[in-house]
């Protein structure tokens, strides 16, 4: 723990306590390495480290002073897998079942990113059924991920009806992905050049019905989110990532988004059906007319996309055409083709949580030259330097996990103070959470 | 953001230094349809036919590498900086700087590569963390992985490796500095 303050270096420090209140820091802060000792009343608060959930499980080693974040370092690894060094020992087809299992929310996703690099240096055509089907299991995605987030946040914050609820939801969405791809989970369904299954009129009707059954309850949702006072006073106000700060830590997805940076891969630069779709990239003030970058924005922007899902998937059903679903089905003759391709290709989309970028190089041999992955976590973890300087230690959780990085980083913690160890596990933090949405309530009642 | 326009700002500026530079187009990326009321009037793609994206590769030397990322800013608000991926190529290691410029425009997005190319010699890099902060994660990462000297990097510790990971080590290289050693002994261990 103490080695842990002396090599510390902050990614933002507050230069002044006017802006430890406002709970901003500013970019210019990283370039500057923290070289003087901990002294008088800081402390040091670690968070974490292992996490299963994601790639980059993340300890926080937290300074602070009194209740407040004074300095932010954090520590990733631990549990990195070496997914990229092993695709670049199978070919393109083994290496999609391994893309898969990236992360097992955005399943899809990865795999996804990893086809339509392939595709865009072989020259493969994906057929147009092809596109939709692939728009329509990718939203169903986004749904259940941001319905999961919701229930997370929920947990948080200590409404853990809020998340029960949230959860049932979620089933019903996990229920119509099985019926598709037969997993609930990991589906299993992009393929080099299209997808392995069609989605017929049946499963079609199930869809529909799955949708309208969200239709209903989003109105629900909404209310518990945005008019909930005590959600509010929790959620309003903090961990704000300005703009700027948003654009110079290059932020992606929600997180970008809800700070007013009209980022979506979806729009800027539209893949698979999306072209013919008309998506704009939602902000917060789509619903609340302005923009304050903070953790209710987050909840805003994750919740108006459930809704812009729904009605996107509603628009594929209808506009999807038919044909074939994939390129080539013989997967020894695709193999063949992709021996001989040679190049560099780069697949960007729209995760749930952000943009997915994989670097594909292929030399005319049978696994890729080179693969590299960028999840969105990945771009969205400097932006925790501003947001969490100045905030309280019961807000950590809350802030850590608005992000939606896969995980809810408090599983452990220590605080040492002049010598003396405090010790917090998860279940203390979130102890605290829990107690300071109670004063709350109680303060609003 | 047209690339042709950006190739053109980035040879008149840099000339010969620019070794070389390709736009890729990958037709078919997805679906267009005049009905489906989009604005298309940017004109990135005709309407009716298929949505085509294209990608800018620069291949910029070292000394001027600096100077191209700092142009790359000026020419948008801020470029997104999305991540470094390297490539070990025996002579030379080179690393794909992979930008976006355009966001938050329908159809108007161009991704930007600049790429550098490294002898295995003098492994040594810039950092563009004061012109683009994002890159601090990349650039902490490929000076762990592929034993690239990022010089004035703000925060040089390791990243994903663990601390008691064999120094001299760098899993992403294809020589001997590559990890296959280790995975032999590895399995030697697991024969045991």
């Amino acid at each position: 723990m103490k080695r842990a303050i002396k090599r510390g270096k902050s990614f933002g420090e507050a230069k002044a306590g006017k802006d430890a209140e406002a709970g901003r820091g500013t970019p210019e802060g990283i370039a500057e390495p923290v070289k003087k000792e901990i002294e008088g009343n800081s402390f040091s608060l670690s968070v974490g480290p292992v996490h299963p959930a994601l790639k980059e499980p993340v300890r926080f080693n937290l300074e602070i002073e009194g209740e407040k974040v004074a300095k932010v370092d954090f520590e990733m690894s631990q549990a990195h897998r070496g997914i990229e060094w092993m695709g670049t020992r199978r070919n393109p087809v083994q290496i999609i079942h391994l893309a898969e299992r990236i992360c097992g929310i955005c399943n899809i996703c990865h795999s996804m990113a990893f086809c339509r690099a392939v595709e865009g240096i072989a020259g493969i055509e994906v057929p147009e059924r092809a596109q939709y089907i692939r728009t329509i299991v990718a939203e169903l995605e986004r749904i259940h991920s941001h319905i999961l987030w919701a229930g997370v946040a929920a947990h948080e914050l200590g409404f853990d009806s809020v998340m029960h609820y949230t959860w049932k939801m979620r089933e019903t969405i996990l229920d119509i992905i099985e019926a598709l791809t037969g997993n609930r989970i990991t589906k299993g369904m992009i393929m080099i050049g299209g997808v392995r299954r069609d989605i017929d009129e049946k499963q079609a009707a199930n869809i529909r019905q799955g949708l309208e059954f969200y239709r209903k309850g989003f109105g629900k949702l909404c209310g518990i989110f945005m008019k909930d006072p005590v959600i509010r006073a929790r959620t309003k106000g903090i961990g704000i990532l300005s703009r700027k700060d948003a654009l110079a830590f290059s932020a992606v997805g929600p997180t970008a988004r809800a700070s007013g940076v009209e980022k979506d891969v979806r729009q800027d630069e539209p893949y698979a059906a999306y072209p013919a779709l008309d998506v704009r990239a939602i902000t917060p003030k789509d619903a609340l007319g302005e923009i304050n970058g903070d953790v209710f924005d987050r909840i805003v922007v994750r919740l108006l996309e459930v809704k812009q899902s729904i009605e996107l998937i509603e628009k594929s059903l209808k506009q999807m055409p038919e044909g074939k679903i994939v390129h080539e089905e013989k997967a020894v003759k695709l193999l063949a083709d992709l021996k001989n391709a040679k190049g560099e290709g780069i697949g960007r989309l729209e995760a749930p949580r952000g943009e997915v970028i994989h670097y594909v190089r292929l030399v005319g041999e049978e696994a890729p030259f080179c693969w590299k992955v960028r999840a969105p976590t990945y771009n969205n973890l400097l932006p925790w330097g501003p947001m969490l300087l100045g905030a309280q230690i019961a807000d950590v959780p809350i802030i850590a996990a608005s992000t939606d990085p896969c995980m809810s980083c408090a599983n452990r913690a220590v605080a040492v103070e002049g010598g003396n160890e405090r010790v917090f596990d998860n279940e203390a933090m979130h102890r605290l959470s829990v107690e300071k949405t109670r004063a709350l309530r109680g303060q609003l009642k | 953001m047209r690339p042709g326009d950006v190739l053109g700002s980035f040879k008149k500026k840099f000339g010969a230094s620019v070794s070389k530079a390709e736009i890729t187009r990958f037709e078919n990326s997805g679906v267009g349809k005049a009905d489906a009321g989009g604005d298309f009037s940017q004109g990135f793609f005709p309407v009716g036919k298929k949505a085509s994206v294209e990608r800018l590769w620069i291949s910029v030397e070292r000394y001027s590498f600096k100077e191209a990322v700092k142009h790359l800013c000026g020419l948008y608000e801020m470029p997104h900086f999305s991540v470094i991926a390297g490539c070990d190529l025996g002579e030379t290691i080179e690393l794909n700087y992979i930008f976006t410029l355009g966001y938050g425009t329908k159809f108007g997005e161009l991704c930007v590569v600049l790429k550098v190319a490294l002898p295995k010699k003098d492994l040594v890099v810039p950092t563009i963390t004061d012109l683009v902060p994002a890159a601090l994660i990349s650039e902490r990462e490929i000076q762990e992985m592929l034993g690239v000297k990022v010089q004035g990097i703000p925060d040089a510790r390791r990243l994903f490796l663990p601390e008691e990971f064999p120094k001299g080590v760098f899993p992403w290289r294809r020589d001997s500095k590559g990890p296959e050693r280790l995975v032999r002994n590895l399995n030697r261990e697991e024969a045991k």
